[in-house]
Protein backbone atom coordinates (compact mmCIF):
# COMPACT_ATOMS: atom_id res chain seq x y z
CA UNK A 1 0.00 0.00 0.00
CA UNK A 2 1.42 3.37 -1.18
CA UNK A 3 2.26 5.44 1.79
CA UNK A 4 3.20 8.75 -0.29
CA UNK A 5 1.67 8.85 -3.64
CA UNK A 6 2.10 11.93 -5.67
CA UNK A 7 0.49 12.42 -8.96
CA UNK A 8 0.93 15.30 -12.21
CA UNK A 9 3.40 17.13 -9.70
CA UNK A 10 4.19 20.43 -11.26
CA UNK A 11 6.15 23.12 -9.75
CA UNK A 12 7.36 26.31 -11.20
CA UNK A 13 9.90 29.52 -9.46
CA UNK A 14 8.61 32.00 -12.09
CA UNK A 15 9.04 31.32 -15.80
CA UNK A 16 11.52 28.21 -14.58
CA UNK A 17 9.52 24.58 -14.26
CA UNK A 18 11.23 22.61 -12.04
CA UNK A 19 9.04 19.55 -11.85
CA UNK A 20 7.21 18.61 -14.99
CA UNK A 21 4.42 16.04 -14.50
CA UNK A 22 5.76 13.74 -11.80
CA UNK A 23 4.42 10.92 -10.93
CA UNK A 24 5.40 7.96 -8.07
CA UNK A 25 4.45 6.69 -4.78
CA UNK A 26 6.64 4.95 -2.30
CA UNK A 27 5.02 2.00 -0.08
CA UNK A 28 5.22 1.07 3.29
CA UNK A 29 8.56 -0.29 3.98
CA UNK A 30 10.37 0.54 0.73
CA UNK A 31 13.63 2.64 0.65
CA UNK A 32 13.35 4.56 -2.75
CA UNK A 33 16.82 6.44 -3.55
CA UNK A 34 16.23 9.33 -6.01
CA UNK A 35 19.40 9.91 -8.46
CA UNK A 36 20.40 12.85 -11.09
CA UNK A 37 22.77 15.66 -11.91
CA UNK A 38 22.27 19.04 -9.98
CA UNK A 39 18.92 21.29 -10.88
CA UNK A 40 16.99 18.05 -11.88
CA UNK A 41 14.62 18.61 -9.35
CA UNK A 42 15.11 15.86 -7.03
CA UNK A 43 15.55 18.42 -3.80
CA UNK A 44 12.44 20.41 -5.03
CA UNK A 45 10.75 17.19 -5.11
CA UNK A 46 11.58 16.43 -1.62
CA UNK A 47 10.76 19.55 -0.64
CA UNK A 48 7.73 19.71 -2.24
CA UNK A 49 6.60 16.47 -0.25
CA UNK A 50 7.16 18.11 2.95
CA UNK A 51 5.43 21.29 1.93
CA UNK A 52 8.49 23.25 2.30
CA UNK A 53 7.69 24.53 -1.17
CA UNK A 54 4.31 24.65 -2.33
CA UNK A 55 3.48 22.93 -5.84
CA UNK A 56 2.30 24.81 -8.38
CA UNK A 57 -0.37 21.69 -9.14
CA UNK A 58 -0.58 18.72 -8.65
CA UNK A 59 -1.38 16.52 -5.67
CA UNK A 60 0.44 14.63 -3.03
CA UNK A 61 -1.33 11.96 -1.09
CA UNK A 62 -0.54 10.61 2.55
CA UNK A 63 -2.72 7.35 3.20
CA UNK A 64 -5.00 8.28 0.48
CA UNK A 65 -5.44 12.06 1.41
CA UNK A 66 -4.48 15.45 0.27
CA UNK A 67 -1.98 16.28 2.16
CA UNK A 68 -2.87 20.19 0.57
CA UNK A 69 -6.60 20.57 0.97
CA UNK A 70 -6.28 21.24 4.59
CA UNK A 71 -8.49 18.54 5.90
CA UNK A 72 -5.35 16.93 7.23
CA UNK A 73 -3.95 19.15 9.69
CA UNK A 74 -0.03 20.17 8.26
CA UNK A 75 1.50 19.67 11.89
CA UNK A 76 -0.17 16.38 12.06
CA UNK A 77 1.54 15.20 8.27
CA UNK A 78 4.92 16.73 9.43
CA UNK A 79 5.29 14.45 12.18
CA UNK A 80 4.38 11.53 10.47
CA UNK A 81 7.32 12.63 7.34
CA UNK A 82 10.03 13.39 8.80
CA UNK A 83 13.18 15.52 6.84
CA UNK A 84 16.97 15.31 7.24
CA UNK A 85 18.60 17.96 5.64
CA UNK A 86 21.93 18.29 3.82
CA UNK A 87 23.11 21.25 6.22
CA UNK A 88 22.07 19.13 9.11
CA UNK A 89 19.60 22.22 10.50
CA UNK A 90 20.19 21.19 13.77
CA UNK A 91 18.74 24.31 16.40
CA UNK A 92 21.80 25.79 17.32
CA UNK A 93 20.34 27.01 20.54
CA UNK A 94 19.54 23.74 22.17
CA UNK A 95 21.87 20.54 22.77
CA UNK A 96 21.53 17.16 21.31
CA UNK A 97 18.95 15.63 23.16
CA UNK A 98 17.39 18.94 23.35
CA UNK A 99 16.95 18.81 19.48
CA UNK A 100 15.34 15.56 19.72
CA UNK A 101 13.55 17.12 22.40
CA UNK A 102 11.60 20.06 21.65
CA UNK A 103 9.33 18.36 18.23
CA UNK A 104 8.01 15.71 20.99
CA UNK A 105 6.77 17.98 23.33
CA UNK A 106 5.28 21.01 21.26
CA UNK A 107 3.90 19.04 18.87
CA UNK A 108 3.09 15.50 19.87
CA UNK A 109 2.65 16.98 23.42
CA UNK A 110 4.57 14.54 25.24
CA UNK A 111 6.01 15.07 28.74
CA UNK A 112 9.16 16.04 29.02
CA UNK A 113 10.40 12.55 30.88
CA UNK A 114 8.64 10.59 28.05
CA UNK A 115 10.38 12.95 24.72
CA UNK A 116 13.85 12.52 26.54
CA UNK A 117 13.42 8.93 27.03
CA UNK A 118 12.73 8.06 23.54
CA UNK A 119 15.02 10.84 22.22
CA UNK A 120 17.75 8.93 24.37
CA UNK A 121 16.31 5.73 22.52
CA UNK A 122 16.97 7.08 18.85
CA UNK A 123 20.62 9.03 20.09
CA UNK A 124 21.54 5.16 21.08
CA UNK A 125 20.81 3.97 18.03
CA UNK A 126 22.64 6.71 15.94
CA UNK A 127 25.18 6.55 18.00
CA UNK A 128 25.10 10.05 19.28
CA UNK A 129 23.71 9.22 23.24
CA UNK A 130 27.41 9.94 24.77
CA UNK A 131 27.27 13.37 23.07
CA UNK A 132 23.59 14.41 24.19
CA UNK A 133 24.95 17.41 26.59
CA UNK A 134 26.51 18.75 23.84
CA UNK A 135 25.38 22.10 21.05
CA UNK A 136 25.60 21.55 17.56
CA UNK A 137 28.73 24.10 17.43
CA UNK A 138 30.43 21.37 19.32
CA UNK A 139 30.37 18.41 17.10
CA UNK A 140 31.43 17.47 13.95
CA UNK A 141 29.63 17.46 10.65
CA UNK A 142 29.04 13.52 10.73
CA UNK A 143 27.84 13.87 14.25
CA UNK A 144 25.85 16.58 12.99
CA UNK A 145 23.72 14.68 10.65
CA UNK A 146 23.38 11.27 12.98
CA UNK A 147 21.82 13.85 15.75
CA UNK A 148 19.87 15.41 12.94
CA UNK A 149 18.48 11.62 12.02
CA UNK A 150 17.63 11.19 15.15
CA UNK A 151 15.72 13.89 15.42
CA UNK A 152 13.86 13.28 12.93
CA UNK A 153 13.39 9.86 14.27
CA UNK A 154 12.37 10.88 17.80
CA UNK A 155 8.75 11.86 16.08
CA UNK A 156 8.40 8.45 15.35
CA UNK A 157 7.51 8.88 11.86
CA UNK A 158 5.97 6.43 9.10
CA UNK A 159 8.49 7.81 6.77
CA UNK A 160 11.60 9.87 6.48
CA UNK A 161 12.55 11.94 3.63
CA UNK A 162 16.56 12.66 2.76
CA UNK A 163 17.47 15.44 1.25
CA UNK A 164 21.36 14.78 0.07
CA UNK A 165 22.17 13.88 3.86
CA UNK A 166 26.01 13.38 3.02
CA UNK A 167 26.64 16.08 0.33
CA UNK A 168 27.94 18.41 2.76
CA UNK A 169 30.14 16.17 4.53
CA UNK A 170 34.38 15.27 4.81
CA UNK A 171 34.80 11.98 3.03
CA UNK A 172 35.78 10.28 5.79
CA UNK A 173 32.49 11.08 7.38
CA UNK A 174 30.45 10.08 5.15
CA UNK A 175 30.50 6.14 6.03
CA UNK A 176 28.96 6.94 9.84
CA UNK A 177 26.20 8.64 8.52
CA UNK A 178 25.79 6.05 5.18
CA UNK A 179 25.65 3.22 7.81
CA UNK A 180 23.38 4.89 10.12
CA UNK A 181 21.01 4.94 7.03
CA UNK A 182 21.88 1.20 6.04
CA UNK A 183 20.79 -0.12 9.21
CA UNK A 184 17.26 1.69 9.39
CA UNK A 185 16.74 0.85 5.71
CA UNK A 186 17.32 -2.93 7.19
CA UNK A 187 15.08 -2.11 10.40
CA UNK A 188 11.79 -1.63 7.79
CA UNK A 189 11.41 2.23 7.96
CA UNK A 190 10.00 3.92 4.67
CA UNK A 191 12.51 6.35 3.06
CA UNK A 192 12.69 8.51 0.45
CA UNK A 193 16.28 9.54 -0.39
CA UNK A 194 17.90 11.94 -2.75
CA UNK A 195 21.72 11.22 -3.22
CA UNK A 196 24.87 10.99 -5.42
CA UNK A 197 25.56 8.07 -3.54
CA UNK A 198 25.42 5.46 -5.71
CA UNK A 199 26.75 2.96 -4.14
CA UNK A 200 23.76 3.89 -1.47
CA UNK A 201 21.76 3.69 -4.33
CA UNK A 202 22.78 0.40 -5.36
CA UNK A 203 23.03 -1.64 -2.34
CA UNK A 204 20.44 -0.28 -0.26
CA UNK A 205 17.13 0.47 -1.97
CA UNK A 206 14.54 -0.94 -3.30
CA UNK A 207 13.72 1.03 -5.92
CA UNK A 208 15.69 3.90 -8.22
CA UNK A 209 14.54 6.87 -9.35
CA UNK A 210 16.15 8.68 -11.94
CA UNK A 211 15.27 12.26 -12.65
CA UNK A 212 16.32 14.87 -15.50
CA UNK A 213 15.70 18.14 -16.11
CA UNK A 214 13.07 18.26 -13.76
CA UNK A 215 11.02 14.99 -15.56
CA UNK A 216 11.57 10.86 -13.96
CA UNK A 217 13.06 9.55 -16.81
CA UNK A 218 13.66 6.27 -14.89
CA UNK A 219 12.03 4.17 -11.98
CA UNK A 220 13.30 0.77 -11.01
CA UNK A 221 14.71 -1.71 -9.26
CA UNK A 222 18.57 -0.84 -8.40
CA UNK A 223 19.78 -4.04 -10.22
CA UNK A 224 17.81 -3.25 -13.16
CA UNK A 225 19.04 0.58 -14.04
CA UNK A 226 22.25 -0.31 -12.71
CA UNK A 227 23.13 -3.15 -15.02
CA UNK A 228 20.73 -2.09 -17.69
CA UNK A 229 19.02 1.44 -17.90
CA UNK A 230 16.90 1.59 -20.84
CA UNK A 231 16.69 5.92 -21.30
CA UNK A 232 19.93 6.92 -23.21
CA UNK A 233 20.31 9.78 -20.53
CA UNK A 234 20.70 7.39 -17.94
CA UNK A 235 23.52 5.44 -19.08
CA UNK A 236 25.26 8.85 -19.99
CA UNK A 237 24.69 9.93 -16.52
CA UNK A 238 25.74 6.41 -14.99
CA UNK A 239 28.50 6.18 -17.11
CA UNK A 240 29.72 9.50 -16.19
CA UNK A 241 29.42 8.54 -12.63
CA UNK A 242 31.08 5.23 -12.81
CA UNK A 243 34.24 7.04 -14.35
CA UNK A 244 34.37 9.12 -11.77
CA UNK B 1 27.70 82.37 54.72
CA UNK B 2 30.76 81.73 53.16
CA UNK B 3 31.38 80.13 49.29
CA UNK B 4 34.33 77.87 48.87
CA UNK B 5 36.96 79.79 46.61
CA UNK B 6 37.83 76.38 44.45
CA UNK B 7 36.67 74.29 42.31
CA UNK B 8 36.84 71.16 44.70
CA UNK B 9 35.79 73.09 46.49
CA UNK B 10 32.27 73.54 44.55
CA UNK B 11 32.34 69.89 43.95
CA UNK B 12 32.06 68.87 47.93
CA UNK B 13 29.82 71.49 48.34
CA UNK B 14 27.31 71.01 46.11
CA UNK B 15 27.61 67.67 46.99
CA UNK B 16 26.63 68.12 50.66
CA UNK B 17 23.75 70.55 49.20
CA UNK B 18 22.18 68.55 46.31
CA UNK B 19 23.23 64.90 46.74
CA UNK B 20 19.92 63.77 48.02
CA UNK B 21 18.82 66.07 44.51
CA UNK B 22 21.72 63.89 42.46
CA UNK B 23 20.42 60.48 43.56
CA UNK B 24 16.79 61.20 43.45
CA UNK B 25 17.53 62.47 39.17
CA UNK B 26 19.58 59.82 38.84
CA UNK B 27 17.16 57.31 40.48
CA UNK B 28 14.64 58.65 37.84
CA UNK B 29 16.64 58.58 35.24
CA UNK B 30 17.39 54.84 35.69
CA UNK B 31 13.92 54.22 36.07
CA UNK B 32 13.06 55.85 32.61
CA UNK B 33 15.68 54.38 30.95
CA UNK B 34 15.05 50.61 32.24
CA UNK B 35 11.11 50.31 32.05
CA UNK B 36 11.61 52.14 28.65
CA UNK B 37 14.20 49.75 27.12
CA UNK B 38 11.96 46.45 28.59
CA UNK B 39 8.72 48.28 27.41
CA UNK B 40 10.91 48.97 24.00
CA UNK B 41 11.57 45.65 23.85
CA UNK B 42 8.19 44.39 24.24
CA UNK B 43 7.26 46.59 21.55
CA UNK B 44 9.99 45.66 19.43
CA UNK B 45 9.36 42.31 19.97
CA UNK B 46 5.86 41.93 18.65
CA UNK B 47 6.26 44.05 15.69
CA UNK B 48 9.53 42.48 14.69
CA UNK B 49 7.63 39.48 14.65
CA UNK B 50 4.85 40.53 13.12
CA UNK B 51 6.88 41.74 10.17
CA UNK B 52 8.22 38.52 9.81
CA UNK B 53 5.32 36.75 9.32
CA UNK B 54 4.54 35.20 6.16
CA UNK B 55 1.31 33.78 4.91
CA UNK B 56 1.18 30.97 2.76
CA UNK B 57 0.63 31.34 -1.32
CA UNK B 58 -2.93 29.62 -0.53
CA UNK B 59 -4.08 31.76 2.24
CA UNK B 60 -7.37 33.69 1.88
CA UNK B 61 -7.39 37.07 0.35
CA UNK B 62 -8.80 38.69 2.94
CA UNK B 63 -6.38 37.91 5.18
CA UNK B 64 -3.44 38.91 3.09
CA UNK B 65 -5.39 42.03 3.01
CA UNK B 66 -5.17 42.31 6.53
CA UNK B 67 -1.35 41.49 6.86
CA UNK B 68 -0.33 44.04 4.51
CA UNK B 69 -2.18 47.22 5.88
CA UNK B 70 -0.95 45.95 9.42
CA UNK B 71 2.45 45.71 8.26
CA UNK B 72 2.38 49.02 6.36
CA UNK B 73 0.71 50.71 9.94
CA UNK B 74 4.01 48.85 11.79
CA UNK B 75 6.59 50.49 8.91
CA UNK B 76 4.74 53.73 9.15
CA UNK B 77 5.29 53.63 12.94
CA UNK B 78 8.77 53.10 12.92
CA UNK B 79 10.01 55.66 10.17
CA UNK B 80 7.86 57.97 11.91
CA UNK B 81 9.46 57.51 15.30
CA UNK B 82 12.84 56.94 13.79
CA UNK B 83 12.55 60.02 11.41
CA UNK B 84 11.94 62.60 14.28
CA UNK B 85 13.76 63.38 17.35
CA UNK B 86 12.72 62.52 21.07
CA UNK B 87 12.58 65.96 22.46
CA UNK B 88 9.81 66.82 19.83
CA UNK B 89 7.86 63.43 20.17
CA UNK B 90 7.70 64.58 23.68
CA UNK B 91 6.34 67.81 23.34
CA UNK B 92 3.88 66.72 20.55
CA UNK B 93 2.96 63.54 22.65
CA UNK B 94 2.70 64.81 25.98
CA UNK B 95 1.01 68.57 25.58
CA UNK B 96 -0.94 67.11 22.35
CA UNK B 97 -2.77 64.63 25.03
CA UNK B 98 -3.69 67.38 26.97
CA UNK B 99 -4.87 69.63 24.67
CA UNK B 100 -7.02 67.50 22.55
CA UNK B 101 -7.46 64.25 24.04
CA UNK B 102 -7.99 65.93 27.78
CA UNK B 103 -5.90 63.56 29.13
CA UNK B 104 -3.60 65.19 32.44
CA UNK B 105 -0.70 62.29 32.47
CA UNK B 106 1.42 62.05 34.82
CA UNK B 107 4.81 63.23 33.46
CA UNK B 108 6.37 59.59 34.33
CA UNK B 109 3.86 58.06 33.09
CA UNK B 110 4.62 60.23 29.96
CA UNK B 111 8.04 59.89 30.12
CA UNK B 112 7.67 56.01 30.49
CA UNK B 113 5.64 55.73 26.96
CA UNK B 114 7.70 58.40 25.11
CA UNK B 115 10.89 56.58 25.75
CA UNK B 116 9.31 53.11 25.02
CA UNK B 117 7.83 53.83 21.53
CA UNK B 118 10.68 55.41 20.76
CA UNK B 119 12.52 52.68 22.03
CA UNK B 120 10.20 49.99 20.38
CA UNK B 121 10.67 51.79 16.92
CA UNK B 122 14.53 51.03 16.68
CA UNK B 123 14.31 47.74 18.55
CA UNK B 124 11.77 46.48 16.20
CA UNK B 125 14.36 46.77 13.40
CA UNK B 126 17.03 45.29 15.59
CA UNK B 127 14.95 42.11 16.57
CA UNK B 128 14.26 42.08 13.01
CA UNK B 129 17.71 41.71 12.21
CA UNK B 130 18.18 39.37 14.34
CA UNK B 131 15.16 37.02 13.27
CA UNK B 132 16.90 37.21 9.47
CA UNK B 133 20.07 36.15 11.22
CA UNK B 134 18.86 32.93 12.28
CA UNK B 135 20.05 31.01 9.64
CA UNK B 136 16.59 30.12 7.52
CA UNK B 137 17.49 26.06 7.96
CA UNK B 138 16.38 25.97 10.83
CA UNK B 139 12.96 27.49 10.66
CA UNK B 140 12.63 25.13 8.08
CA UNK B 141 13.85 21.77 10.00
CA UNK B 142 11.21 23.14 12.68
CA UNK B 143 8.28 23.41 9.88
CA UNK B 144 8.99 19.72 8.86
CA UNK B 145 8.94 18.26 12.46
CA UNK B 146 5.26 20.00 12.52
CA UNK B 147 6.26 23.33 14.92
CA UNK B 148 3.78 25.93 14.02
CA UNK B 149 5.29 29.58 13.21
CA UNK B 150 4.57 31.01 16.98
CA UNK B 151 6.07 27.97 18.39
CA UNK B 152 9.37 27.90 16.01
CA UNK B 153 9.81 31.64 16.90
CA UNK B 154 10.01 30.78 21.18
CA UNK B 155 11.80 28.13 21.11
CA UNK B 156 13.77 27.90 18.58
CA UNK B 157 14.40 31.63 16.20
CA UNK B 158 14.13 34.38 19.23
CA UNK B 159 16.30 32.81 21.99
CA UNK B 160 19.20 33.20 19.09
CA UNK B 161 18.13 36.35 17.73
CA UNK B 162 18.00 37.96 21.36
CA UNK B 163 21.20 36.57 22.25
CA UNK B 164 23.06 37.99 19.08
CA UNK B 165 21.50 41.54 19.29
CA UNK B 166 22.63 41.55 23.33
CA UNK B 167 25.13 44.18 22.02
CA UNK B 168 22.44 46.22 20.18
CA UNK B 169 20.19 45.89 23.31
CA UNK B 170 22.69 47.14 25.45
CA UNK B 171 23.22 49.82 23.25
CA UNK B 172 19.61 50.73 23.27
CA UNK B 173 19.84 50.82 27.04
CA UNK B 174 22.77 53.35 27.08
CA UNK B 175 21.60 55.52 24.64
CA UNK B 176 18.33 56.12 26.46
CA UNK B 177 20.10 56.46 29.87
CA UNK B 178 21.20 59.79 28.39
CA UNK B 179 18.84 60.35 26.01
CA UNK B 180 16.28 60.56 28.91
CA UNK B 181 17.60 64.09 29.47
CA UNK B 182 15.93 65.68 26.72
CA UNK B 183 12.52 64.68 28.75
CA UNK B 184 13.56 67.90 30.44
CA UNK B 185 11.50 69.81 28.04
CA UNK B 186 8.24 68.24 29.66
CA UNK B 187 9.87 68.69 33.40
CA UNK B 188 10.18 65.23 34.07
CA UNK B 189 12.70 65.77 37.29
CA UNK B 190 15.35 63.27 35.33
CA UNK B 191 18.96 63.88 36.24
CA UNK B 192 19.45 66.73 33.52
CA UNK B 193 16.67 68.45 35.13
CA UNK B 194 17.12 67.93 38.85
CA UNK B 195 21.04 69.09 37.61
CA UNK B 196 19.72 72.19 35.95
CA UNK B 197 17.78 73.64 38.76
CA UNK B 198 20.67 72.68 41.13
CA UNK B 199 22.93 74.79 38.93
CA UNK B 200 20.63 77.48 38.90
CA UNK B 201 20.84 78.16 42.64
CA UNK B 202 24.11 79.49 42.64
CA UNK B 203 25.23 79.92 39.45
CA UNK B 204 27.82 77.17 39.19
CA UNK B 205 26.86 75.45 35.76
CA UNK B 206 30.32 73.72 35.28
CA UNK B 207 30.84 72.36 38.90
CA UNK B 208 27.20 70.90 38.84
CA UNK B 209 27.38 69.64 35.29
CA UNK B 210 31.00 68.09 36.05
CA UNK B 211 29.41 66.33 38.70
CA UNK B 212 25.96 64.83 36.15
CA UNK B 213 28.52 63.73 33.63
CA UNK B 214 30.25 61.53 36.07
CA UNK B 215 27.12 60.06 37.74
CA UNK B 216 25.78 59.87 33.47
CA UNK B 217 29.52 58.45 33.09
CA UNK B 218 29.22 55.90 35.85
CA UNK B 219 25.56 54.68 35.08
CA UNK B 220 26.70 53.52 31.17
CA UNK B 221 29.95 52.37 32.41
CA UNK B 222 28.45 49.60 34.86
CA UNK B 223 25.49 48.79 33.21
CA UNK B 224 27.92 48.10 29.76
CA UNK B 225 29.81 45.75 31.93
CA UNK B 226 26.45 43.83 33.36
CA UNK B 227 25.43 43.50 29.84
CA UNK B 228 28.60 42.20 29.02
CA UNK B 229 28.20 39.68 31.95
CA UNK B 230 24.84 38.27 30.86
CA UNK B 231 26.07 37.58 27.42
CA UNK B 232 28.54 35.67 29.01
CA UNK B 233 25.98 33.54 30.88
CA UNK B 234 23.74 32.88 28.01
CA UNK B 235 26.32 31.38 26.03
CA UNK B 236 26.28 28.80 28.62
CA UNK B 237 28.90 26.11 29.47
CA UNK B 238 32.33 26.18 27.39
CA UNK B 239 32.72 22.45 27.58
CA UNK B 240 29.97 19.71 27.54
CA UNK B 241 30.25 16.00 29.10
CA UNK B 242 30.27 12.56 27.12
CA UNK B 243 28.91 10.43 29.53
CA UNK B 244 29.21 6.72 29.24
CA UNK B 245 32.19 5.28 27.61
CA UNK B 246 32.80 1.91 25.57
CA UNK B 247 33.78 0.26 29.23
CA UNK B 248 32.27 1.93 32.08
CA UNK B 249 28.10 3.81 31.77
CA UNK B 250 29.02 5.73 34.44
CA UNK B 251 31.62 7.63 33.62
CA UNK B 252 31.98 11.32 32.49
CA UNK B 253 34.49 12.67 30.76
CA UNK B 254 33.99 17.05 30.21
CA UNK B 255 34.95 17.91 27.10
CA UNK B 256 36.46 21.66 26.95
CA UNK B 257 35.64 23.80 23.47
CA UNK B 258 37.10 26.61 22.54
CA UNK B 259 35.00 29.45 22.10
CA UNK B 260 34.49 30.66 18.91
CA UNK B 261 34.45 34.65 19.09
CA UNK B 262 30.73 35.94 19.08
Amino acid sequence: MAIIEVSHLEKRFGDNTVLKDINFSVSKGEVVSIIGSSGSGKSTLLRCINLLETPTSGTIRYHGRDIQDGALPQGEFHSKVGMVFQSFNLFNNLTVLDNCVVGQMKVLKRSRRESEENARKYLERVGMLPYQNARPAQISGGQKQRAAIARALAMDPEALLFDEPTSALDPEMVGEVLGTMKSLAQSGLTMLVVTHEMAFARDVSDRVVFMDSGVIVEDAPPKELFANPKHPRTREFLSRFMQG
Amino acid sequence: MSFPSTFFGWVAFLLDKYGMVFLRGTGTTLLIALTGTVFGFIIGLLVAIARTIELRDRAPRWRKGLMSFVKGLLAAYIEVFRGTPMMVQAMVIYYGGMQYLHIDMPVMVSAILIVSINTGAYMAEIIRGGIISVDKGQVEAAKSIGMTHWQTMCSIVLPQAVRNIMPSIGNEFVVNIKDSSVLNVISVSELFFMSKSAAGTYYRYFEVFFITSLIYLALTFSITRLLRFIEKKMDGNSSYTICGSQTDSRSAISVPVEKKEA
